[in-house]
């Protein structure tokens, strides 16, 4: 089936039954999914914003969040990075406007501003990098949540 | 034109961005082959050209986001909609609302859904059903998103199968993506 895909695999997808079979319906939307998370991972113009940095990060998100296995997953992509913990502060300006960002707009987007770009720029995110960063995040927070639904799902099959 | 609308509503605004949006004369080929996945019938918008700026995660949205709300088989469009609304309802995304409370109104010809769960989110009094799907989406989209048997079964209560469930999951968790782009990298205007 698809066990290759990071998000089946975290979530523990079973090989057969109404979930899998649901799942190959969606099998084009699952392989653009795994497309999403090499462009917000692993991209191959990473920018300002290496691959173990993003890794952390998404780790961060995961923790925040709760999904234990997407964590997992994202912990073992940047091993003993210091910035994977939720309570971990940046070394730097720059870090430190990343982290504020990456947590306030995990935890309640509804509270961004545009003092949370305009701090970016401030702290020396690049414009373009400012993207990358609010494509990683949103990405790392649709996956968490398709995650947590497929575990549930799974459990019931 | 520089007012910012701050509550929900089913007239779309216009999207202000906060980053510069990409020059299309400026594009690179990368940039330009990511765009040409937008619809060609349309002008390219500030968003779409705020996103270009990262060409290799636009070139795998453009086609999931569409093939998440308009794929054949499985959750109804109409009630699609409605989990993009939940998602953008907690996110106070009111862009996204708008746009998605408008294509819910046009797809199922009543306005009067939308104007209760713009005005009482999860408590709004629907159809079972309805109120299912959006209890649904309103819990999955906050943080941490505890979704648990107990949910699953209030879907499957109201008739929905695991092809619905997942559908439903999918556009929802979908706007818990749109809606942190939309919401941080710009501001709606009317």
């Amino acid at each position: 089936m698809s066990g290759g895909h990071v998000l089946e695999r975290a979530a523990g997808v079973p090989a057969e039954g109404p979930l899998a079979e649901a799942l190959a319906t969606r099998a084009r939307l699952m392989e653009l999914t795994e497309a999403s998370h090499e462009a917000a991972l692993m991209p191959a113009e990473p920018g300002g914003l290496p691959h173990d940095l993003r890794a952390a990060l998404a780790c961060r998100m995961t923790r925040i969040a709760g999904t234990a296995a997407l964590a997992d997953h994202y912990a073992a992509m940047a091993p003993g990075h210091p910035l994977a913990s939720p309570d971990a502060a940046g070394s730097d300006a720059r870090e430190a406007a990343i982290l504020a960002y990456v947590d306030k707009v995990t935890r309640s987007p509804r509270d961004a501003t545009p003092d949370d770009i305009d701090a970016l720029r401030d702290g020396g995110v690049a414009e373009g990098d400012i993207v990358r960063l609010a494509g990683l995040v949103a990405f790392v927070n649709y996956q968490l949540r398709v995650a947590v639904v497929l575990d549930a799902l799974g459990e019931g099959a | 034109m520089s007012r910012v609308v701050r509550k929900f509503t089913t007239k779309v605004p216009t999207w202000k961005p906060h980053v510069t949006p990409l020059k299309m004369e400026e594009a690179s080929e990368d940039q330009r082959a990511a765009l040409r996945e937008t619809p060609s019938n349309t002008k390219v918008s500030d968003y779409v050209l705020v996103l270009a700026h990262d060409p290799q995660a636009l070139g795998a949205r453009t086609p999931l986001f569409n093939g998440i709300m308009y794929d054949a088989g499985g959750l109804s469009r109409a009630e699609r909609e409605l989990g993009a609304v939940a998602a953008s309802f907690v996110n106070r995304c009111i862009y996204c609302a708008a746009v998605h409370a408008s294509r819910y109104n046009q797809i199922t010809g009543e306005e009067e859904t939308m104007q209760k769960v713009f005005f009482d989110g999860a408590q709004a009094d629907l159809d079972p059903r309805a109120r299912a799907i959006l209890e649904f989406g309103v819990k999955l989209s906050q943080c941490p998103p505890e979704i648990g048997a107990e949910d699953i079964a209030a879907l499957r209560a109201q008739g929905l199968d695991t092809q619905e469930i997942l559908d439903l999951t999918l556009s929802t968790a979908l706007f818990g993506w749109a809606n942190r782009l939309m919401h941080t990298l710009g501001e709606p205007v009317a």
